[in-house]
């Protein structure tokens, strides 16, 4: 009973505020976790769109968003954590080792 | 405002009798898990050759009330350097996440809260894997490192030991084909044919992975007293320590329920489809009586008056209970009108479903605290190498090995029973690869090391 | 304007939408890394339930699973063995502000174009989606199951190699130098 605009324009929500966090924040793991932020934004439109047409294809694709985000945790983390041995940090701009 | 109101209405209506349910079984849930803790500890002092709980009640029947109102009026205490709101949030959670998975199991044919949901099992087990934030932010919020080790150590031992378990519910699933809890145990009654059986192996996979999903000795690192104090539950105390206490029961009841339900037939009794073996129905009420005539024969040997007079309300409680299981069994024998027969089957199955599912669960609850009194704790590197180089490694190839089974077994139109003939050599030829695997491991681990001592916590 | 009545549907999406809502904005501004963790955990549920909404039961079990009881079990992980007391009291916000102003305004001048321009075209409102009875669905996870190994059977092997190689990036990125 809900025009599909409520759940693009929830979708559009979360996928701002991942951006900004993504921009703005110096904190790696933060900016990692505003990145999923945006791919669940993602998942919420392709699942809406799914219920619309009356077609699984969209919660298939949601599916492989969500292994997608796997991946792309796992490899993140698994590169903070090496960063973090070497540098003792996790922010940002103190990543800065190629600027010389 | 309005149309609010309405809507809650409308939600009332339709929904009434599951809310109902629930909180029933909110309500219920802490005395009963109280009776686990009580069962529990009688069981150690037995196997110890001591008592155990005796002061309160008779035979200290009582304990677990006096236990709870002892944690309910002990001081709450809130270290100082602790993170406020995630130490008030993590016993919640964690509580929370164990009592609404409970909603998707299924007790008897109609006993279920959230009845026929699609996704059955993998509710349960998402849901109540749900429960792990509330031990890592409680261990983080205490600000205490014997805490945080706990809380790492949880974490860890959870997100490794879940690939097994998994596995091994997929290795049931084959057999079901179905997620639904309910279409479950019915495949297991068309096969004739406990999952568990057919699949022994992922059977045990289970069994293993789920002692150590839910924190249980010889598995409790996170909490593992001579090393860490008490793990993630040190710095809580009174009403908050007592709700952990309450979800890590919970979360035993609820995965006994999952391997009863996927591998132990669920409320289905032994050999359902067997009818010359129908006078199993018996056995139940006759247990009961034997537990009621033995209260009775107790009775005069108690010291006090109260004592004597609770013995014989046990009793009382024994023979009611057998009363009401026998007489939908009576009813279905041929001597009885036949519609009054059939008036009795649900009844039947309602009752004895719900009387087996229970015992089950007993049963498995039992074998846990069997391995508690009975193994002594492992050490962390052995818990991670147990569940990475032996366990994962079984579980994939017993999946693998089972379906190919279950193609071939039907390409021999292998039926019932008979496909135990394709599935027991897989499971065989599944432990015996693991098994392979793990000791060419160790043998290049041990030429490689050269003697260096390994690293507990890599 | 008449009262309109909210039926169940809507009230459960506007729940769980400003739980979303609310939750990512407080997992982007939070100055702790665990609370930033446990209000994205409240977004991914939140989100869940919006899927259980949409009638899709098999992703929201696997965004409970995957995402909550998985990935977020691994982001929560390593927050706890990077030690971060440090990263606490120091400076949140990069100087980037104007950028995040910037982005965020073209991306809602974007989508206010758009919601305006099919406002303007008459009979080319929003679709609504329908409020189909549950039982007349056929199953989710059976359906989904179907769709995922006839027509998408290949791009799942590639998942399947993706996560294959993640793993390996992974350990191979966290094993400590000899």
């Amino acid at each position: 009973m809900l025009p599909i605009g409520h759940y693009l324009f929830l979708g559009l929500a979360l996928f701002i505020v991942g951006v900004i966090g993504v921009v703005t924040r110096r904190n790696v793991i933060v900016v990692l976790m505003s990145i999923e932020l945006i791919l669940n934004a993602v998942n919420i439109n392709l699942v809406a769109f799914s219920r619309l047409y009356g077609d699984v294809a969209g919660q298939v694709f949601a599916l492989f968003i969500i292994a997608d985000a796997a991946a792309e945790a796992a490899v993140g983390l698994g590169i903070i954590i090496a960063f973090f041995r070497n540098r003792e940090t996790v922010l940002a701009d103190e990543m800065d080792l190629l600027k010389w | 405002m309005q149309g609010l109101t309405q809507a809650t209405l409308e939600f009332v209506n339709q929904y009434w009798a599951p809310l109902v349910c629930g909180l029933a079984i909110v309500a219920v849930l802490p005395l009963i898990v109280g009776y686990v803790v009580l069962v529990e500890r009688k069981l150690m002092a037995d196997m110890q050759a001591r008592l155990g709980p005796m002061r309160v009640g008779p035979h200290g029947l009582l304990q677990p009330i006096a236990d709870a109102v002892k944690l309910l009026i002990k001081e709450d205490i809130i270290p100082d350097d602790a993170d406020k709101l995630v130490f008030w949030l993590a016993p919640v959670l964690s509580v929370g996440a164990a009592l609404l998975a409970m909603a998707g199991l299924a007790i008897g044919p109609a006993f279920q809260i959230a009845k026929d949901i699609n996704i059955g099992i993998l509710f349960v087990v998402g849901v109540s894997a749900l429960g792990i934030f509330g031990i890592v932010l409680g261990g983080w919020a205490s600000n205490s490192h014997y805490s945080l080790m706990g809380a790492l150590r949880s974490s860890a031992q959870l997100v490794s030991y879940e690939t097994a378990a998994g596995m091994a519910l997929v290795c049931g699933l084959l057999f079901a084909g179905t997620l639904n809890m309910t279409s479950i145990v019915q495949a297991q009654h068309e096969q004739g044919m406990w999952f568990g059986l057919l699949a022994p192996v992922a059977f045990f996979v289970y069994l293993v992975a789920s002692i150590a999903e839910t924190n249980r000795a010889p598995f409790d690192l996170p909490e593992a007293e001579s090393e860490l104090v008490a793990g993630y539950m040190t710095e809580f105390s009174g009403f908050r320590w007592s709700l952990y206490f309450l979800a890590e029961y919970t979360n035993m009841i609820v995965v006994a329920s999952v391997a009863t339900t996927l591998f132990l037939g669920g409320w289905l009794r032994p050999f359902p489809r067997t009818h010359w073996l129908d006078f199993i129905d018996f056995l139940p009420p006759l247990l009961l009586v034997a537990i009621g005539v033995y209260c009775l024969m107790r009775t005069p040997k108690q010291p006090a008056r109260v004592q004597q007079l609770f013995m014989l309300a046990v009793a009382g409680l024994c023979f009611t209970v057998a009363v009401v299981l026998a007489a939908p069994v009576l009813l279905r024998t041929p001597f009885v009108n036949p519609l009054l027969a059939s008036a009795a089957k649900p009844f039947y199955e309602g009752i004895h479903g719900g009387f087996w599912f229970i015992f089950k669960v007993s049963a498995y609850l039992y074998f846990f605290m069997w391995l508690r009194f009975t193994i002594p704790r492992y050490r962390f590197d052995q818990l991670m190498r147990l569940g990475w180089h032996f366990l994962i490694p079984l579980s994939i190839i017993n999946v693998l090995l089972i379906g190919i089974a279950m193609i071939a077994g039907s390409y021999l139109h292998l039926e019932g029973g008979w496909l135990l003939l394709a599935t027991i050599p897989a499971s065989i030829i599944a432990l015996i690869v693991a098994l392979f695997i793990l000791a060419m491991e160790q043998k290049s681990e041990r030429q490689q090391a050269g003697g260096a001592a390994p690293d507990p916590y890599a | 304007m008449p009262l309109r009545i909210l039926m169940l549907d809507q009230v459960i999406f506007y729940f769980f939408a400003a739980i979303a809502v609310v939750s990512a904005i407080l997992t982007v501004t939070r100055r702790n890394v665990v609370h930033s963790a446990i209000f994205l955990i409240t977004a991914l549920l939140a989100t869940a339930g919006i899927f259980l909404q949409l009638r899709a039961e098999f992703l929201f079990i696997v965004q409970i699973i995957l995402y909550v009881g998985g990935i977020m079990v691994l982001f929560v992980f390593v927050i706890m063995l990077v030690n971060l007391d440090v990263a606490v009291r120091q400076l949140q916000f990069a100087r980037q502000k104007w950028v995040a102003m910037l982005i965020s305004l073209a991306l809602a001048a974007q989508v206010g174009l758009m919601l305006w321009s099919t406002g303007k075209m008459p009979g080319q409102g929003m679709p609504v989606l329908v409020a189909a009875p549950v039982d007349k669905l056929p199953p989710n996870s059976e359906a989904v199951a179907r769709s995922l190994f006839e027509s998408y059977l290949l791009p799942f092997e590639i998942a399947s190699v993706l996560l294959l190689v993640a793993m390996i990036g992974a350990v191979v990125m966290a094993k400590k130098r000899a």
